[in-house]
This record gives structure tokens, sequence and C-alpha cells, in this order.
């Protein structure tokens, strides 16, 4: 090996390392340990960890892949207009999503972002409806429908079941057939309900509330 | 590079002795080559006319919502990202490893040694693919962008890797004394960093993951790099390789093509968190990666100066070289997308099109006018040469050109305006969500329209590659080029 080789090598190696440094081992060491703290308030520990079901219904969120239309994180107003539109009362913060096993920040807003969905829209009817079609409660939306996540059956002989949908005319399942959730989308909308990243009083949140408004 | 050390090397004035040795030289290093290198081009081809079928899906659902909505493997969720990794592991991957290999080979003048472990290695590639795309299509997606095949694929890919990695290093090592080219820097960087990215990635983001405010920065590194020290690269090399060997000219500086290639290892690996901008994350992490991309501007300068400046005077051999075409059409697009990268990294006009669709429209303008150009061009040259036959049909090329041309100026164009109207209106909170979700429908149904010409285009290519294959009369004397030289006029290669 000539010494010309051996230089292309360390120097790809080198440059490598620089940046791996940068934005690999930097953000482990500096944004991989947060841990929950007592909220200033109440002294419960935040933010709250997932529940076993909102956990299942990350999986959810992340195999169907919502993260390719809905971002996950709420910007200051210099920026954008998050707040304006509702999506956060405060920019998000990295402690806010340590209780998050996988992040999903995304990189698109093809539909509107849901840092805080659990706030803006806490009906598990309404996100039932939603999943199940979305034309029924967003007219004009190009979300697809997730109907694999419901089951359509006959109505039995004891009468409709209580966890069926009462879904408008023109979306409703023929005469005599009714729409139950699984429990996959239940775990979903469990995990949708859950996410309220701007919400918890976690150390950086007072700067984080200034620097959201800044224009 | 003086153009004496060219002739030299490449044998263009050497005595006629000289000259037989080096054509047979040449003979072996393509016999050598054959099954492996062919192995990877034509699933290549594959992969890229699968990885079409799956962009059209989604792109169709993004105005037709209820198009194939029953069935959850074909949700949109699932399709987009089944049509990223195909085309960013199938099809640019898989090419890029045959491409780089074969010129490698060429360049350091010695035969492929391991082809029948590197044959396997191919194979292996493939199965990877195969189980990672089932995987994302039956709902084992990590949803970790440009990473979502699930673990199970991973051994596959990473062991396959591993062996063209070290048929790299064996050709290097091997090689015939002399001058090392522009073109075997990049492509043996390349063949490093892929692996050790991938490697480091998966292990951080989804085989132990680190702790989710982590994990994005990661992400964005990984993305950006596999772009920016894997496609890249190999793209440039081929560039690098093939302009100056159809034309007959040597590059215009050697210099320049070194500060290039320095230029690119050291910013393009640190532009990852321009993708963060306005995210959780500190600021000066970001700012780091935009001073980065902005810096991308030199690598960028002195490749776009040497590519070229080493064209001036021979535009018209694009009439005929349907490789020089292809890859002359990717060089300039390369300009462009970087030029454009490099400003959407500032953070006003990153303010614009962060979340939109011209995100979309910028990344297919690197990963498809640029690269997947420049790789169908390389694959037009190397071809004829493995198989010792030339490419059947005159028109099917010419399909395959002006389908793709055509088809990713109208994607291009088309959504990033969409995208910019979606990013400007996203900024006025007066301007309700839905309304504007309902004015980039024209623009979305623009893009199938583009994409389905790229599809007929990619179509055509696979035709025109199987018809190669199996149609062993089919010797031919000549090159097929677009048109034929009038006589007189200076011969060059496919």
């Amino acid at each position: 090996m000539s010494n010309r080789f051996r230089f292309i090598l360390i120097g790809s190696i080198l440059t490598f390392a620089s940046a791996f440094g940068g934005l690999v081992l930097l953000p482990v060491w500096g944004l991989g340990n947060f841990e929950q703290v007592p909220d200033p308030e109440t002294g419960e520990m935040i933010p709250p960890l997932l529940t076993n079901q909102e956990q299942r219904g990350l999986q959810v969120y992340v195999k169907n892949g919502c993260i390719y239309c809905h971002s996950q994180q709420v910007h200051p107003e210099r920026a954008r207009t998050d707040l304006a539109r509702g999506w956060g009362s405060r920019r998000t913060v990295a402690h806010d999503y340590m209780n998050q096993g996988r992040a999903q920040l995304g990189t698109m807003r093809t539909g509107p972002d849901l840092s805080n969905i659990g706030v803006r829209n806490p009906s598990l009817t309404w996100h039932l409806l939603h999943l199940y079609d979305p034309q029924t409660t967003s007219p004009g939306s190009i979300m697809p429908p997730f109907r694999f996540l419901f089951e359509e059956q006959e109505i039995g002989e004891a009468g409709p079941s209580p966890d069926a949908l009462s879904i408008p005319a023109g979306f409703a399942p023929p005469e005599g057939r009714e729409v139950v959730p699984t429990a996959e989308v239940l775990d979903l909308v469990a995990y949708l309900q859950s996410l309220r990243l701007s919400e918890y009083e976690v150390p950086e949140a007072a700067a984080a509330r200034i620097e959201s408004v800044i224009e | 590079m003086t153009a004496s050390d060219f002739t030299k090397t490449e044998g263009l004035s050497a005595s006629p002795a000289a000259q037989r040795e080096m054509l047979q030289r040449r003979l072996e290093i393509d016999r050598a080559a054959r099954w492996p290198v062919g192995i990877f081009l034509g699933s290549s081809i594959l992969w890229l006319v699968l990885g079409s079928l799956l962009a059209l899906a989604a792109s169709i659902k993004m105005h037709d919502p209820e198009f194939l909505a029953n069935n959850p493997w074909l949700t949109f969720g699932r399709v987009r990202p089944a049509h990223l990794n195909v085309v960013a592991y199938g099809w640019l991957s898989t090419a890029g490893i045959g491409i780089g290999l074969w010129i490698l080979s060429r360049l350091c003048g010695v035969a492929i040694e391991e082809y029948r472990s590197l044959a396997l290695a191919a194979l292996l590639w493939n199965v990877g693919n195969v189980v990672g795309t089932w995987g994302i299509l039956r709902g084992d997606s990590t949803a970790v962008e440009w990473l979502e095949y699930p673990t199970y694929a991973a051994p596959f890919l990473l062991i396959s890797f591993a062996f063209v990695t070290m048929t790299a290093f064996s050709i290097m090592r091997r090689r015939r004394p002399g001058h090392i080219y522009i073109s075997q820097f990049y492509i043996m960087a390349g063949f490093i960093w892929l692996p050790a990215l991938f490697f480091t990635a998966h292990g951080l983001l989804v085989l132990f993951p680190v702790q989710a405010p982590a994990q994005p920065p990661i992400n964005w590194w990984y993305a950006h790099n596999v772009l920016g020290l894997w496609f890249t690269p190999i793209a440039l090399g081929a560039v690098y390789y093939l302009i100056p060997k159809i034309i007959g000219k040597p590059i215009h500086s050697y210099y320049l093509s070194i500060i290039g290639f320095w230029s690119l290892a050291f910013f393009y690996a640190w532009n990852g968190m321009h993708h963060l901008i306005g995210g959780p994350y500190p600021a000066f992490l970001i700012t780091a990666s935009v001073v980065a991309s902005v810096m991308m501007f030199i690598p960028v300068v002195t490749v776009a100066i040497n590519h070229h400046f080493t064209m001036i005077g021979h535009f018209k051999d694009l009439k005929y070289s349907p490789t020089l075409r292809f890859v002359v059409f990717g060089a300039m697009s390369y300009t462009l997308v970087s030029f454009q990268g490099s400003l959407s990294a500032i953070r006003e006009l990153n303010y614009i099109t962060h979340f939109t669709h011209y995100t979309i429209a910028h990344a297919h303008l690197g990963a498809y006018a640029f690269a997947s150009m420049v790789f169908f061009g390389a694959i037009y040259y190397i071809m004829p040469r493995l198989l010792e036959r030339e490419w059947p049909s005159r028109g099917l090329i010419r399909m395959h050109f002006w389908g793709s041309a055509i088809g990713i100026t109208i994607y291009f164009v088309m959504l990033s305006r969409g995208g910019l109207l979606q990013g400007i209106e996203l900024n006025l909170k007066e301007t309700p969500f839905m309304e504007i979700v309902e004015a980039t429908i024209p623009y979305l149904k623009w893009r199938s329209v583009g994409g389905s010409l790229m599809t007929i285009g990619h179509l055509a290519f696979m035709v025109s590659f199987v018809w190669m294959v199996i149609d062993r009369r089919n010797r031919g004397s000549e090159p097929t080029l677009f048109a034929n030289r009038k006589p007189g006029e200076t011969k060059s290669a496919s």
C-alpha cells in the first residue's frame, strides 16, 4: 500500500470522525440522558412515561408511517406560525421527548403538527371517526382512510355492539352491519391522546416560552 | 494530471504492442467482472422498476387517498418508505456498488480476483433488500427516515457490503504502479463511508436505540450522508471517469479535483442538522450544519469547473453518445442541486421550504436528476464491455433518456412550485390549513405525471437490458449511438 493510498484512507476516516464526534457523540452525551423531574406545582414526575397501551400505540404510529405527513415539533414564532395555529403553547425542547421510545419529529407537514394533539383534540370518538375515514371529520383532507384498523361485522342478535362507531350517513356500512374499532386503533388513539409535548413544566420550559414568542 | 500522464496511462499514443497488451488486460478485467458486476447492475434495474411502481402508488395516493386504501400493506405510510428504501438500497446502492467496483478495477488495471464470493455477495445484497422491503410492507418499518428496513434485514446488507469493501481494498492493493485517479479517491472513500454510516446509525437508532431526543440528529447525520458520502462520491467518481473516457480528453484540473474531494469529505459529513432547523436542538449544533452546508459551495464549484470545462468544445458529442448525454445531464444537475441545497440550509429560506414538497423535489433533483442519471449513463457504458455485446435498440435508449429527462423536469418544476406555495401559505397564520392542502393538489397531480414518464423510461431501460442479455446473436460491431456519426468525425466510445 503506497503512502498515497494510505493518505486517502486516513483522511477519509478523519473527516468522517470529525462529523461523527459533532453530530453523533455530542448529541448522545448531551441530549441522550434526560431524566424525569418533579412538576413544580403538583410534584408529579414529568414528562410522564408512556403506559403500555400508549407504547403499543406508538408502534402503530410507527409501522403505518404517520411521520411521513405529520411532524411532532413546535417551532418558535420567529420561524413559523405554529403557535398562532394552536399547535402548541410553546416551542418544544429536547427534554420534552425523553418519554418517547422512538422520536417521530418528522420533516413533512402535509398534515398538521401533532406534538400536542392530545390537548388540541382529546376526543376518542373524533379520532376514531377521523381514522376510519378522514372525510367524515375533515372534508377535503388527503389523509388516507385507515379502515383496515376497524372491523365491519353483522349486527348480532343482541343488538349493536356498545363499541360500534356512529358513522355519519354516506360513510356508514350497509344496513344491518356495524363498524367496531380494533385493539390496534384504540392503542393508536391512546398514544395520540398522550401527545402533550409542550404541556409539561420541564426545567427548560420557561426559557422556551419566552423564546417562542420572539418574532 | 497533465495531458501526457493521461495519454501514457490510457495508451492513446502507446506502441501497437503496448496497445494490444492493454486491450487484452481490459478484456480479462471485464470477463472477471462479468458475473458479479452484471448481477449488481441487472438486479439494480429490477429494483428501479419496483421503486418506480411504489413511487407512483404513493404519488397517486397523495391526490386520491382512496387509491389502494384498504390493504394495510399498501397504505401510504408503508408504500412511501418502501419506495425510498427500494430506490436508495435496491436501485442506487446496488448500481453504485457495481459501477464503483468496475471503474476501480479498470483504473487499477487488475481483475477482480474474488469474483465468485463477490457474486454471492451480490445475491446476499438482493436478499437483504427483498427481506427489508417485505418487512416494511408487512408492518415492521422502523419509521427512522432512510433506515426503515427492519433489523432482520440489516445483517444481509452489512455482510454483503463487507465483502464489497474487502474486494475494493483487494483491487486497490493489487493496482498497477502509477497515478491514483480522482475517481479512485471518491469510490474508495464511498466504500469505506457507507458501511460505517449504516452500522453506526442502525445500531444507535434501531437495535440499541439511544434516548429519543438524541435520535433525530443521528438520523439526519446518517440520512444526509447516505446522499453525500455514498451516492455522491460514487456518482462523481463515475462522472470523472466517463467524461474524459468518452470525449478523449483529460479532466480540466487535477488539483481542483483534489480540493473538491477533501472539501466534500469534510463539509458534507457535517450537513445533517440542517434538516432540524427550528427544531428542539441547541442553536450551535444546527448552526454548525448550516455553515457546513454553505461551505459546500467549495467542493461544488471546483467539481463544476472541472466537469463543465472539460466538456467545453465537445458538446456536439451529446448528439451521439447515450452515456455522455445521461452523464452530462447528471453532472449539470449536481451543480444545480448543490447550489439549491446550500441556499435551502440558510435559516431564513429554510423557514419557507422546510416541511414542504419543495424538499421532496430537491431530494429528487439529487437522487434522480444527478445520481440516477449518472448511473444510467455508466450502465450504458459498462454493460457492452461486460457482455461483449452492444445495446439492441437505439430507440429504447432514446425513450429512456427522454422519459427520464422530461419526467424529472416536470416533477422538479411543478413540485418545487407547489412546495414554495405551501411554505409561504403555512407561514401566513390567516390561511386555514385545509386551504393549503387543497392548493397543493394540482402540483401533486403533476408529480404523478412526471413520475409516470420516468417510469416509462425505466421500463424501456429494463426491456433494453433484458433483450441485450438474452439475445446472444446480437454481437454488434459498432456502439449503439443516438445517431450515426458522419464520416470524418472523431469516434467516441458509447
